[in-house]
């Protein structure tokens, strides 16, 4: 077969190679429409106050949707450099609160210091380590940074980075 | 173009404009079926009634219906449910026939496969058909979303979830499907206008190329029997109507078929009626709290057999997650009916399961297996339980992977290579 590029073949080729890029480009365009809106992206990053909170206090916010619980250690609890998060020259210890076996939320115990799933009876200590029951492995800590005695959670700060760097 | 005459009435007058006889006889009056067929013929049929159904009812609801998590829950339940004049009953007709339109697209589809028309010339029935499934499956899904109760909420959260099974683009990709970082308003209005303009746009389009690639190979039959359709057309047209072994479309088949429907009509409006709280769970009756899970999360029924097939693995296997595991198990449990016809390796034979002793074998298996999964998929993942759902979900996965080796070795006998 002869190669023999027509000036018909030229201009349908042109037609087709347009069209094809505006349709890539309008996918691209697509894409972002379904994206996050920048006020949701915004609320993705909250700042939490530590200084107020007193030791052996448990403290429980949202953030993007799922329940972090902040525990201001006192000295009677163990402390667990793995997941302990040091701000102001106190340890707290900071978890998302959903139990990593089906997701249901514990409650905290301050008679036992545990934190305990009502669904399927798993345990947790104080630094949100499993102890007891089906859950697979501690409780989650969620990305966080320390600005001072703040703490914003969302972002990957230098601390975050090295906790997740000992649990590796 | 054709010459405009005077018409002679108002066909004659539409016939020289559309050609409306003629697209009558292609249609319906000369679309040929064979005689030797069985009510299961009829499952289509009364499949676009109930799609036609929901379509009615769904209009309805989508007059009052507010898309926004403040408002949806309380636009269903209250505005709905009790101010609408009949508002209740367009739900519970849309409700129960989205659960009832699941029971019998199952059953057109083992129809299918028990029958053999899913080759030689059906494939493309088959994909079709298929691809139907799986749209149908999406707009369930979507339309369980919109009432916005908890178990809408945690049904959308598991099911987005599992997108994050993807590797590397999993979680963000979760984000982008959501439009937020759990389940929020952005991802109730995008699959709102899922559920009410794309899906269905999507699915009247694959219904209608389903149609067109049934015209060309034509209606399998009982006995999977080779008719010449012209020969037995015109034995037909000539007025030997008890010789030829085939129908006209309209109105002789159609009217068997009104009558198959007019029966599932029945059972349908008794289910509305009186029973219709069973596609009505009461979890979801408790708006949606994004910071309580329900006890125990279920899908609905026609889900629960690839539900089950998700959790069968609960134990990790080599060092691979049992999550990892069950989420393969569940791709490969929606995509390989998608490919059935090229499982089976006796392309030639196209007789009914009870005329292939191993395919019977094997076709009652598979039936037997999911309704056993679609039962332990809504008990509690415990002790007992969960062995008999990994038993069935490992006979599921070794049933389609014999399929290629049994009919191919039926292939073989039935060339005179066995003894």
């Amino acid at each position: 077969m002869a190669v023999e590029t027509s000036r018909r073949d030229f201009i349908g080729m042109a037609f087709g190679g347009f069209a094809a890029a505006g349709g890539v480009i309008a996918l691209g365009a697509m894409k972002k429409t379904w994206d996050p809106l920048p006020s949701v992206q915004s609320a993705g990053f909250i700042t939490v106050d530590l200084s107020p909170m007193k030791e052996g206090e448990v403290q429980t916010i949202q953030w993007r949707g799922k329940p972090i619980f902040i525990l201001k250690k006192s000295a009677d609890m163990p402390k667990n450099e793995k997941r302990d998060i040091v701000a102001g020259g106190s340890s707290y210890a900071v978890m998302i609160g959903l139990c990593t076996h089906l997701g249901c939320i514990p409650t905290w115990t301050p008679t036992t210091k545990q934190f305990k799933c009502a669904c399927h009876g798993g345990e947790f200590d104080a630094s949100g380590v499993n102890t007891f029951g089906p859950p697979p492995r501690p409780m989650d800590i969620p990305p966080f940074k320390i600005d001072g005695a703040k703490l914003v959670l969302g972002e990957e700060g230098p601390e975050y980075k090295k906790l997740v760097a000992k649990k590796a | 173009m054709a010459e405009i005459k005077k018409a002679t009435g108002l066909i004659d007058w539409l016939d020289q404009r559309l050609a409306v006889n003629k697209f009558i006889k292609v249609m319906m009056t000369e679309y040929w079926i064979p005689k030797n067929i069985n009510f299961l013929w009829a499952m289509g049929v009364v499949l676009m009634v109930l799609f036609m159904i929901l379509i009615v009812s769904g209009i309805f609801l989508l007059m009052y219906y507010k898309p926004d998590i403040k408002l949806a829950f309380d636009s269903v339940n209250y505005t709905i449910m009790q101010e609408v004049e009949y508002g209740w009953l367009w739900r519970h007709i849309h409700g129960v026939s989205a659960s009832v339109i699941f029971l019998v697209i199952y059953i057109h589809m083992f129809t299918g496969i028990y029958y053999g028309s899913y080759k030689k010339g059906r494939e493309i029935i088959w994909l079709t058909g298929m691809a139907l499934f799986g749209m149908f499956s999406a707009e369930a899904f979507s339309g369980y979303m919109l009432p916005w109760g908890q178990m809408s909420y945690w049904a959308a959260q598991v099911i987005t979830n599992l997108f994050g099974g993807i590797p590397f683009i999993g979680e963000s990709l979760v984000i982008w499907i959501r439009g937020d970082f759990l389940v929020a308003d952005a991802t109730l209005t995008r699959f709102f206008m899922l559920h009410v303009l794309l899906l269905p746009l999507v699915i009247l389009l694959l219904i209608a190329v389903h149609f067109y690639s049934l015209r060309i190979p034509h209606v399998n039959n009982q006995e999977a029997e080779e008719l010449d359709f012209d020969v037995e057309a015109k034995k037909y047209l000539d007025g030997k109507k008890v010789e030829s072994k085939v129908v006209p479309f309209w109105p002789v088949f159609l009217s068997k078929d009104f009558f198959v429907v007019g029966v599932a009509l029945t059972i349908f409006f008794y289910l509305v009626c009186f029973h219709f709280n069973f596609a009505m769970d009461p979890i979801n009756f408790e708006p949606a709290n994004n910071m309580k899970t329900p006890a125990h999360i279920y899908p609905e029924w026609y889900f629960l057999w690839s539900y089950e097939v998700l959790r069968g693995f609960f134990f990790d296997i080599g060092g691979i997650a049992a999550m990892d595991i069950g989420l393969a198990a569940f791709g490969f449990a929606n995509v390989i009916f998608m490919v059935f016809p090229f499982l089976d390796r006796n392309t030639d034979n196209v007789a009914p399961a009870h005329k292939r002793p191993a395919f019977f074998v094997w076709f009652w298996l598979l039936l037997i297996d999911m309704i056993v999964l679609t039962v332990y998929g809504k008990l509690p993942p415990t002790g007992a339980n969960a062995w008999v759902g990994f038993g069935a979900t490992i006979v599921f996965i070794t049933l389609f992977i014999v399929l290629p080796i049994i009919t191919k070795m039926e292939a073989k006998c039935n060339n005179g290579g066995c003894k």
